[in-house]
């Protein structure tokens, strides 16, 4: 913020230190604070994206239903990515959370099939088992001092396989499990994580013309599908937490050089294994989201969501190295893979462009980040 | 409790490393606003003795008071609670990070209640800038990056935050041995103004004249051993080099290189 306010007469002492360190702050420039944030990569990609989009598909893109399909996948991405970026950000890397996915929805629908367990239960066992397994990963990497990267690149096939071998075992053969939606059954717990939210509010919207309705009064868009308000809440709240606590600082520090940290007294090992348990947790959470929305799980879930995390981070302006990034910059980021792999359907490209596309943005955002981490510590 | 006491003493201090000795006898004291230079050369076992009073490694054997109290450290928290704090020579801050940030890594105060409890950054930011301002370094913005500092402005850094958080005697491993002269002047003028505060201040470097500008006393660390401690007025920069480095052999290079070693 530019401080446009005069220094008035007031000569008390405590104006004069004001006005001193106003003086000072101006010197900043308003573009070295802006090239600072390592989301700004993100913002600057999703307007580029947005623009391209705007001017090459289908109005309806931008409409309020496009733009929930857009959001839709984009939140289940979004909740790993910023889970990944705190990871990232604490100098590690989790290639598991695919397969974790796919692995914590096959243990949520032995917990509701099997056990019988009422949701919220089975829902809190699955975030204790996704957890455990989340610190199982963290201990390894501590312990044995292996690189992140080869350690959770093990989990990845050990955890998908346990999926495939564990839903054939459950269902009797098959590699999908179904009867998990609890069709006709309503609860808070099932109000949300399941379905949409804000309905009120739309119908609202609806009946004072503001957002589209059926001809009988009812919105097209009944409301905001639970994911979607999760991901803005993990977002801010990740945003936060980086930002604001000690435990934020404590992330940049492991991730920025572990034994400084160490020396200052930082927990490292602690702040390291609870983000590998958050990455963990945040899988099981997308995974307890798509099968109560689908009513199903099977094998393929998750399926390649490792990288697609990672790159959204990067994207988001962290750095492979750690100590540096963002977790609104993976928000931003996620949100432009949901635009670019919807978006393309409304274009009249094949939508087999998007791997290129996502490649391509995947390599700017590298060399934009190497570029600003380069003008950030003033290396040369 | 005893304020004569040295800040810290260590007598006989002993560490082994499985069978090698890296420490086989060392004894020296830090009082209350004197800077106590370490001198040895490489191998000496300088860095085994510091990381051992810095609670990294556990003594061997051998009696470490502070205070004239015994204390057996079991990690670096335990030091820095004791008041010992220590800047290491690869300085312990964290490039990409902002001054603020650094300054008050792993003691960052906190207000609030849990889960709202956070860091006031704002705060953090005015007593950065200020202990910055009183050590002669214009932070403009405390937000900066540490790593767009000079070498010399991140070893002050450093030097500040162990003061302010309560260190009562500073450990400087090597502070000034990457640095240009007017940043290594810098470091040393810095010095300087935390022994008149009060501070005990253990200086290890192996340049000698580094050494002479700020040290009280010196003590000489050759394989392991303490060869001895000297006060300032009972020796000269010469011998003081000779001794480091085991005497003789510099010596005779010193001379065939006119005097200039």
């Amino acid at each position: 913020m530019v401080n446009t306010t005069q220094p008035t007469a007031d000569l008390s002492p405590a104006s004069a230190v004001k006005a001193l360190q106003d003086e000072r702050l101006k010197e900043v420039s308003l573009l070295t604070k802006i090239m600072r944030r390592p989301e700004l990569g993100a913002l600057a990609g999703l307007v580029l994206v947005a623009i391209f989009f705007l001017s090459t598909a289908d109005a309806s893109m931008f409409s309020l239903a496009g733009v929930m399909n857009i959001l839709s996948p984009a939140a289940q991405l979004g909740i790993l990515a910023i889970a990944a970026a705190l990871l990232m950000i604490g100098g590690e890397f989790d290639l598991s959370i695919g397969s974790m996915v796919a692995f914590t929805g096959l243990v949520f629908g032995c917990f509701i099939t099997l056990t019988g367990w009422p949701l919220l239960l089975a829902i809190a066992a699955t975030f204790v088992v996704a957890a455990v397994l989340g610190g199982l990963n963290g201990q390894i990497v501590i312990r044995t001092r292996l690189p992140s990267f080869i350690v959770t690149l093990a989990f990845l096939f050990i955890l998908r396989g346990l999926s495939l071998v564990g839903l054939k075992w459950a269902t009797g053969g098959s590699t999908q499990m179904r009867g998990l939606g609890g069709e006709g059954e309503s609860d808070l717990v099932r109000e949300i994580f399941s379905g949409t939210a804000l309905e009120g509010l739309f119908s609202w919207l609806a009946a004072h013309d503001l957002i589209a309705k059926f001809p009988n009064g009812t919105p097209t868009v009944a409301g905001v599908p639970v994911s979607i308000l999760w991901f803005v809440g993990f977002a801010l709240v990740a945003t936060w937490i980086l930002l604001r606590t000690r435990a934020g600082n404590w992330i940049f520090a492991a991730g920025g050089d572990a034994n400084a940290a160490r020396n200052s007294g930082v927990p490292v090992d602690r702040v390291k294994t609870g983000l590998f348990m958050l990455t963990a947790c945040a899988a099981a959470l997308v995974a307890i989201l798509t099968v109560l929305d689908a009513g199903s799980t099977d094998a393929r879930r998750g399926f390649q969501k490792e990288f697609e995390a990672i790159i959204a981070a990067v994207i988001g302006g962290c750095l492979l190295t750690g100590g540096y990034g963002s977790a609104i910059g993976a928000f931003f980021g996620a949100i432009i893979f949901g635009m670019v792999s919807i978006g393309l359907t409304y274009t009249r490209f094949d939508s087999d462009w998007f791997q290129v596309f996502l490649g391509a943005m995947l390599l700017l955002a590298v060399l934009f980040n190497n570029f600003i981490r380069r003008k950030v510590t003033g290396e040369r | 409790m005893d304020t004569q006491a040295p800040l810290i003493e260590i007598r006989n201090l002993v560490k082994h490393f499985g069978s090698v000795i890296a420490l086989s006898g060392v004894s020296l004291s830090v009082h209350r606003g004197e800077v106590m230079c370490l001198l040895g050369d490489n191998g000496a076992g300088k860095s085994t003795l510091i990381k051992t009073l810095a609670g990294v490694h556990r003594p061997t054997s051998g009696d470490f008071l502070v205070e004239g109290q015994p204390v057996s450290f079991t990690s670096p928290r335990d030091a820095l609670d004791a008041g010992i704090a220590t800047v290491y020579q690869d300085l312990a801050m964290i490039p990409l990070m902002s001054v603020t940030r650094n300054f008050f890594m792993g003691r960052e105060p906190v207000r609030g209640v849990w889960p709202f409890r956070h860091v006031d950054f704002d705060h953090c930011d005015t007593v950065t800038r200020e202990e910055m301002r009183k050590i002669g370094i214009d932070v403009r913005d405390p937000h900066q990056a540490v790593g767009t500092l000079s070498g010399g402005e991140r070893q002050c850094v450093a030097i500040a935050r162990a003061v302010y958080f309560g260190a009562k005697v500073l450990i400087l491993d090597e502070p000034t041995s990457a640095l240009g002269v007017a940043q290594t002047s810098m470091v040393l003028k810095y010095i300087h103004q935390v022994r008149s505060k009060g501070l005990g201040v253990i200086f290890i470097t192996h340049n000698v004249r580094h050494a002479y500008a700020v040290g009280d006393r010196f003590t000489v660390l050759n394989r392991g051993k303490t060869l001895g401690t000297y006060a300032k007025s009972g020796i000269q920069i010469e011998e003081l080099q000779n001794l480091m480095a085991g005497g003789k052999e510099l010596q005779a290079v010193s001379e065939e290189l006119g005097g200039m070693v």
